[in-house]
C-alpha cells in the first residue's frame, strides 16, 4: 500500500487511490518500426532490483497519469512528476543520485 | 488427569461459572477461561486428531501459536470452523466441536493411516499416488479428500456483521505486554498520537506468570500502573482484542479487531479491521516458546512448558498431577516451580544440559525438585494422554535408562522471538546464537517512502528476552520511534525490571542427539501438518536444500498455524541434515496475517446490496414496474424481457423478436456509453483510436468504427456522430464506457499531450431509447416536432429538434437491420420521453424490448458482439471487417500489431454463419472438431462458436463462429461435440442471415 504524491493535485494518494501503469518513458513503435522494436516496445520491460520509473494514474482523484522514481527494494520514493514529459527531469535524476550514487536505468543515469 | 485447582488463577472468577458444550458433551468452566483452559478443567485432553495420520492430539499452547485445538465453533448461520481454543473466550452457551475426525473423537478410522505412516513419507503427495494409473480415480484421490482439509466450511450464510476503521496515527504499538506498554507510554508521553494494539482480553502479556519485579512492584501492580497513565493520556489509543494482523508498505498496517466473539449477546459488528496508516510501527509481539522434538512429543499431554505454567497461574488448571519437565534452557524451571507451588507432583526436570541451570535451578531444587542433567527424553508412550516416559541420556541413541510413569510433560527448546510483523514488509534478521533464535537486524529494517526504518522491535520480540533488558529496550524503542516520527522525548526513567541470573541455552534439535530413525519418524517438527522430524531429514536425502523448497515437499510450516511453532526447529534440522550452519539455510518468508482472520473482516460492509454500486438508467423504474427480468451488464441492469401474462422469457424473447421486425419495438439503450471528444485535433486523435477514418466524418453524420489494443486486438465498437466540426460523440458498448474513456485520456495525457482535445465521458447524462421497426417512423411521426423523413434524416445522420415537445437529437442508427432511430434526450427527460412513446406507440403494437432480442436481432443481421464474437485475441480481420479499417491511413493504435506474421497468418480462424442441419440450436462455444488428435491426445479443432441463438424470424437456430479458413468453405459441415456427448452438425454459411442487402434498414 504504498503512498504517493499526485503532482497535478498535491495529495498524498494512497495505492486504493491509484491505478498502476507500468514501466514510464517508453517510446512508441508504429507502422514503419521493426519486428524487433516493435516487439520491445510493447514486451519488453525492466525488472530492476533498485531505482525504477512507473507509471501511475491518480485514477480516483484527479485522473491524471503522473510518474514516480523509486525504489523497488526498499519502497523509497524518490519524487514524483507530471507524465508529459520523455525523461526524468534533472531534479529528480540528482534526487535519485544524492540517495543511490552512479545509478542507472535503461539509458537514463 | 487434568483438574482444576485451588488458590490459583488470577484470569477467572469462581463466582461466575459458565457452561458450554463440547461435542455435544455440557461442561463447565469460569468467567475468564479459555475454551482450552476450560477443556483442560474437565479433563478433556483429547481435543483433536491431526490431519495425515489422525493421531490424537491434546492442547499444546496457551494461545495464538497452538496447533492442535482447532474446534468448530458455533452452528448454523454462526458456525466458524478451524478457530483456536487457546484464544476463544468462553461465554455461557458457547457449543464447540472437534474437528478432522471420523466417525467420532474416541474412535477415529483414519487413525489407521498411521499404520501406513511409511507410505506417506514427506513429499507423499507427489510420489506415493502416482501409479499405478487407474488407482488415482478410485484409491488415491477418494483417499486424499477424505483425509485432506481440516474443519468444515459453514453451509449458511454469515449472520454476522462487519466493519472497518480507518485510522491515522503517529505511532502504532502492536503487542500490549509490558514492552508495547512501556513503549507506548514513551512515545505517548511525547505527544504522538500512539495507538496501542494487543491480541488477547490482557495487558502485561507473560509478565504476571513469569514473575520478577519492575521497579520493585509485582509486574502485575506495576502493568495497573502503566494502563492508567496510558489511559489518563488523550492521545494514547488502547484496543484489546485487536490484533496486529499484517504490516505493509509505506506504514500500512491492518489491526482485527474481536468485539463480540467473547459476548456473543452483544449489539454491533462482530469483528472490525482497522485499516490504519501509521507513521512509525513498534512490534512488541513478544517470543514464541519452541517444542523438543522427541518420539511421542505428540501425545496429549505433553505440552509447551510455558503453557502449562499459563494454564496453572492464569486458570488454576493443572494440566496433570505428575508431571515430568523437559528443557535445554531456564525457563522452564520457572514451570516446575510454579507446579510446585500450585500443589502439583514435579517427577522431575531433565536437563539436556550437562551443566544445568543458573539461580532458578537452585530455586526449584531448593524446593525439593529432581533434577537430572544431560538427560533427555527418549520416548513418551500412552494412546489418547501421557501414560510414561523412557529417559536415556542426551548425548545418545536414546537407549532407555529408566521409565517413569506420569500423566503430562512441561517441555521447553527455548524461545523465539514473533519476527512475523517485522519481516512482513522486508525486515530482515540475524541469527543470536547464544540464544538459539533469529532476533530482527535493526541495521535492516522495513524502510518506508523517505527511505528510512518505519518499523521498529521491542522487547522480546527483539530478542531480549529477560524481564530487565525487554524494559530497557521497550522504553529505548518507544522514544527513537516517537523521535522518528518527529516527536521530542522526554526525559523520563527507564522503569528497571528485575535480572535473574540464567545459565546459557544450549540448543538440542533432536532429543537425544543420535536418536535411531523408529524415534526419529515419532518425533514430530509440525504438528498441524503431521511433518516429522524424519520427514525433512529425507527431504534433505532427496536433494532439498532450500528451506522454501523444503516446507513446500514436506508441508512443514503450511498449516493454518504458519508454523509458529516448527517453523525454527524445522529449519534447524535441515540444516543439520544439510551439514550447514542455520543462518546459511535461512528461514521462509513471513508473510500476513499473523493469525487467520476472518472473511467477513476483510469483506467489512462490502456484501449484499452494498458490495458495488447498483446503476439504474432513468427508465430503470418502468422496467421494475413491468415485469422485466434482469441482465447485468457492467454494473448496470439492463432488462433481459418483459415477460407477460406467464410468458416463459424464452416465449417472451421470441415475441419481442417478432414484434419489432413486423411492428415497432423499443429499448432503453441509455447504458450505452457516450464520450464527447473536443478539440482543434479532436478528428486527428480519432484517426489514431478507430480503425476508421473519422476525421472526413461530415457534421450530421454517424460512422461504425472499430477500436483497437496497441496490441492490435479488437477492444471496443460504436457508433461515432460529428456534432461540429471540432466534437465528436463516440458511442462505445455498455461496458465499455469507462475503460475505453481512461483509454482516450492515457494517450491524449502521456503521448499525444500537446495536441489540443479534451474529453468527456456523458454516459449518465443522456437517456437513449431507440425505436426499431417497420412502424418506427410512424411511431415518431404521431409524436411530432421534428422531420423524421428518409430525405432529411436518412439512414447514418443524426439531427436535433423535438419530439413530443421534448427536446431531442435523433440517430438514424440501426443494430438490427430495422428502420430505426435512437432518442438520445437529456437524462432527467428519459422517463417522459419513454412515457410519451409507449401512449404513443399504443396503437402501432410497439412493445418494449430487452437484451436478449437485441442479441438475437443483431445476430441474424451478423452484426458483432464485442465480448462474444470477441476475447481479446481477436482481430477486426478475423471478423470480416475489413471494410471498417482505413487502408490511407499511415497510423492508428494496432495496426503495426495487425502487421505481425502471427496476425497475417492465413490460417487465423475466420468469422462464418453456422446453420445446423436439424434445425436445433449449437452449444455456446461448442468447439468444432478436425481429423486428428494433438499431442495431448484431444481432438483436434478447427473452430468454435460464438454467438448461438434461436431465431424466431428464421424459425431455426442460428450462430455465429471462427473457423480455420470459414469463408473460403462455405456448404460444408462441420460437427460440434456438445458436452453431454451428442454432436451437432452445422452448415458453414454467410454470417448475414437476414435481409443480406440491407434494404429495411434504408427505408
Amino acid at each position: 500500500m504504498l503512498i504517493l504524491t499526485c503532482p497535478y493535485c498535491g495529495v498524498d494518494a494512497e495505492e486504493t487511490e491509484l491505478a498502476p501503469g507500468g514501466e514510464a518513458h517508453l517510446k512508441r513503435f508504429g507502422p514503419g518500426a521493426s519486428d524487433e522494436e516493435f516487439r520491445d516496445y510493447l514486451f519488453a520491460r525492466e525488472n530492476p532490483k533498485g531505482v525504477h520509473f512507473e507509471r501511475w494514474r491518480h485514477a480516483h482523484g484527479c485522473g491524471k497519469w503522473f510518474h514516480a522514481a523509486r525504489c523497488t527494494m526498499t519502497l523509497e520514493v524518490f519524487g514524483t512528476y507530471p507524465a508529459q514529459t520523455t525523461k526524468p527531469p534533472k531534479a529528480i535524476r540528482e534526487a535519485i543520485t544524492a540517495k543511490r550514487p552512479g545509478w542507472t536505468w535503461r539509458e537514463f543515469e | 488427569m487434568s483438574t482444576r485447582i485451588a488458590n490459583q488463577g488470577r484470569l477467572i472468577d469462581r463466582s461466575k461459572p459458565v457452561r458450554f458444550t463440547f461435542n455435544g458433551k455440557s461442561l463447565q468452566g469460569y468467567a475468564g477461561d479459555t475454551l482450552a483452559s476450560a477443556l483442560l478443567a474437565n479433563d478433556q485432553m483429547l481435543v483433536g486428531r491431526s490431519f495425515k495420520y489422525h493421531r490424537p492430539r491434546g492442547i499444546v499452547a496457551s494461545g495464538a501459536e497452538e496447533p492442535n485445538a482447532l474446534v468448530g465453533l458455533g452452528q448454523g448461520e454462526t458456525f466458524e470452523p478451524n478457530q483456536r481454543a487457546t484464544t476463544t473466550e468462553l461465554f455461557d452457551g458457547l457449543t464447540a466441536q472437534s474437528q478432522n475426525h471420523w466417525p467420532s473423537l474416541e474412535f477415529d478410522i483414519g487413525a489407521v493411516n498411521s499404520a501406513f505412516a511409511r507410505f506417506l513419507p514427506g513429499g507423499f503427495y507427489y510420489k506415493t499416488f502416482i501409479h499405478p494409473r487407474a488407482f488415482w480415480k478410485h484409491v488415491y484421490e477418494p483417499f486424499i479428500r477424505q483425509s485432506a482439509g481440516l474443519g468444515k466450511a459453514p453451509k449458511d450464510r454469515d449472520a454476522d456483521t462487519y466493519e472497518h476503521f480507518y485510522v491515522f496515527a503517529d505511532l502504532v504499538v502492536i503487542g500490549g505486554g509490558v514492552a508495547g506498554l512501556q513503549a507506548a507510554k514513551a512515545a505517548g508521553e511525547t505527544g504522538a498520537r500512539v495507538l496501542l494494539i494487543e491480541q488477547t482480553a490482557h495487558w502485561g502479556g507473560r509478565a504476571p506468570v513469569d514473575g520478577g519485579e519492575i521497579d520493585g512492584m509485582a509486574p502485575e501492580d506495576w502493568i495497573a500502573q502503566t494502563l492508567d497513565a496510558l489511559r489518563a493520556m488523550p492521545n494514547v489509543t488502547l484496543r484489546a482484542r485487536c490484533m496486529g494482523s499484517g504490516v505493509y508498505d509505506h506504514g500500512y498496517v491492518l489491526g482485527y479487531e474481536r468485539l463480540t466473539d467473547h459476548a456473543p449477546e452483544t449489539a454491533g459488528p462482530r469483528h472490525r479491521l482497522w485499516r490504519i496508516r501509521a507513521g512509525q510501527v513498534i512490534t512488541a509481539t513478544g517470543a514464541i516458546e519452541r517444542p523438543l522434538s522427541f518420539a511421542g512429543n505428540d501425545v496429549p499431554g505433553v505440552m509447551l512448558a510455558s503453557a502449562m505454567r499459563d494454564y496453572a497461574v492464569n486458570y488454576g488448571v493443572a494440566p496433570g498431577r505428575r508431571v515430568i519437565v523437559v528443557t535445554n534452557n531456564d525457563d522452564a524451571y520457572r514451570t516446575a516451580i510454579a507446579l510446585k507451588r500450585a500443589g502439583i507432583d514435579v517427577l522431575r526436570v531433565l536437563d539436556a544440559r550437562t551443566s544445568g541451570g543458573g539461580a532458578l535451578m537452585e530455586e526449584a531444587k531448593a524446593q525439593g525438585i529432581r533434577i537430572d542433567c544431560g538427560r533427555a527424553i527418549a520416548k513418551v508412550t500412552g494412546g489418547k494422554r501421557v501414560a510414561k516416559v523412557a529417559i536415556c541420556a542426551q548425548e545418545g541413541q536414546g537407549a532407555a535408562l529408566e521409565e517413569v510413569a506420569c500423566d503430562a510433560v512441561a517441555m521447553s527448546g527455548g524461545w523465539s522471538p514473533v519476527v512475523h510483523l517485522w519481516s512482513h514488509c522486508g525486515g530482515k534478521l540475524i541469527w543470536d546464537d547464544a540464544w538459539a533464535m533469529f532476533r530482527p537486524d535493526p541495521a535492516r529494517a522495513p524502510t518506508g517512502a523517505d527511505g528510512r526504518p518505519f518499523v521498529t522491535a521491542a522487547g522480546a520480540a527483539n530478542g531480549e528476552l529477560t524481564l530487565g533488558a525487554t524494559l530497557a529496550d521497550a522504553d529505548a524503542a518507544g522514544k527513537a520511534a516517537a523521535k522518528s516520527a518527529g516527536f521530542k522525548p522526554r526525559r523520563i526513567r527507564t522503569p528497571q525490571g528485575s535480572v535473574t541470573d540464567e545459565a546459557p541455552l544450549v540448543p538440542v534439535w533432536l532429543m537425544p542427539r543420535a536418536a535411531k530413525v523408529e524415534l526419529r519418524a515419532k518425533a514430530w517438527l509440525d504438528y498441524q501438518n503431521d511433518v516429522k522430524v524424519s520427514d525433512v531429514q529425507l527431504a534433505a536425502r532427496e536433494g532439498y536444500e532450500s528451506v522454501e523448497h523444503t516446507k513446500r515437499y514436506t508441508t512443514l510450516g503450511m498449516a493454518t498455524d504458519q508454523g509458529k511453532l516448527s517453523n525454527i526447529n524445522g529449519l534447524a534440522t535441515l540444516s543439520e541434515a544439510l551439514g550447514e550452519a542455520i543462518p546459511q539455510v535461512g528461514t521462509t518468508t513471513f508473510r500476513p496475517p499473523y493469525t487467520p482472520i476472518s472473511f467477513g473482516a476483510i469483506a467489512g460492509e462490502a456484501r449484499g446490496a452494498v458490495f458495488q454500486p447498483l446503476r439504474r438508467t432513468p427508465i430503470h423504474d418502468w422496467h421494475e414496474a413491468h415485469g422485466a427480468t434482469w441482465e447485468p451488464v457492467g454494473q448496470w441492469r439492463r432488462p433481459y424481457t418483459y415477460p407477460q401474462n406467464g410468458e416463459t422469457p424464452h416465449d417472451a424473447v421470441m415475441r419481442e423478436v417478432r414484434n419489432t421486425r413486423q411492428a415497432v419495438g423499443m429499448l432503453d439503450a441509455s447504458t450505452l456509453g457516450k464520450i464527447l471528444v473536443r478539440g482543434p485535433d479532436a478528428g486527428r486523435f480519432l484517426d489514431l483510436l478507430y480503425t476508421n477514418m473519422m476525421s472526413t466524418l461530415k457534421p450530421g453524420k454517424c460512422r461504425y468504427g472499430l477500436m483497437c489494443s496497441e496490441n492490435g486486438f479488437l477492444m471496443d465498437d460504436g457508433v461515432v456522430a460529428r456534432i461540429d466540426e471540432e466534437t465528436f460523440l463516440c458511442h462505445t458498448t455498455t461496458g465499455g464506457a469507462e475503460h475505453i474513456h481512461a483509454h482516450m485520456e492515457e494517450w491524449l495525457q502521456t503521448e499525444w499531450w500537446d495536441w489540443q482535445v479534451y474529453t468527456a465521458n456523458v454516459t449518465e447524462q443522456y437517456a437513449q431509447i431507440a425505436v426499431v421497426g417497420p412502424k418506427a417512423r410512424a411511431v415518431l411521426e404521431k409524436l411530432g416536432g421534428m422531420d423524421v423523413s428518409k430525405e432529411t434524416l436518412p439512414f447514418m445522420a443524426w439531427a436535433d429538434g423535438t419530439l413530443g415537445g421534448i427536446g431531442v437529437r435523433l440517430y438514424r442508427i440501426s443494430f438490427s437491420g430495422e428502420l430505426s432511430y435512437e432518442i438520445a434526450v437529456r437524462a432527467g427527460q428519459g422517463r417522459a420521453l419513454w412515457d410519451r412513446l409507449t401512449q404513443a406507440g399504443a396503437e402501432f403494437g410497439m412493445m418494449p424490448y430487452g437484451t436478449e432480442a437485441l442479441h438475437i436481432m443483431r445476430a441474424e443481421k451478423g452484426f458483432i458482439m464485442i465480448g462474444d464474437e470477441t476475447d481479446g485475441t481477436v482481430i477486426p480481420q478475423d471478423l470480416g471487417l475489413g471494410w471498417a479499417i482505413s487502408k490511407k491511413k499511415e497510423d492508428y493504435l494496432g495496426k503495426r500489431a495487425q502487421q505481425r506474421s502471427h496476425m497475417t497468418d492465413p490460417t487465423r480462424w475466420k468469422l462464418v454463419g453456422l446453420e445446423t442441419l436439424d434445425g436445433g440450436v449449437l452449444p455456446d462455444g461448442a468447439y468444432a472438431v478436425a481429423e486428428g488428435t494433438n499431442a495431448n491426445g484431444q481432438r483436434n479443432v478447427q473452430g468454435r462458436v460464438t454467438s448461438t441463438y434461436q431465431s424466431p424470424t428464421l424459425g431455426r437456430g442460428i450462430a455465429m463462429g471462427l473457423v480455420l479458413h470459414g469463408p473460403d468453405r462455405m456448404g460444408e459441415v462441420l460437427e460440434f461435440p456438445g458436452t453431454d456427448g451428442k454432436i451437432s452438425k452445422a452448415r458453414i454459411v454467410d454470417p448475414v442471415f437476414y435481409d443480406k442487402d440491407g434494404e429495411k434498414q434504408n427505408v
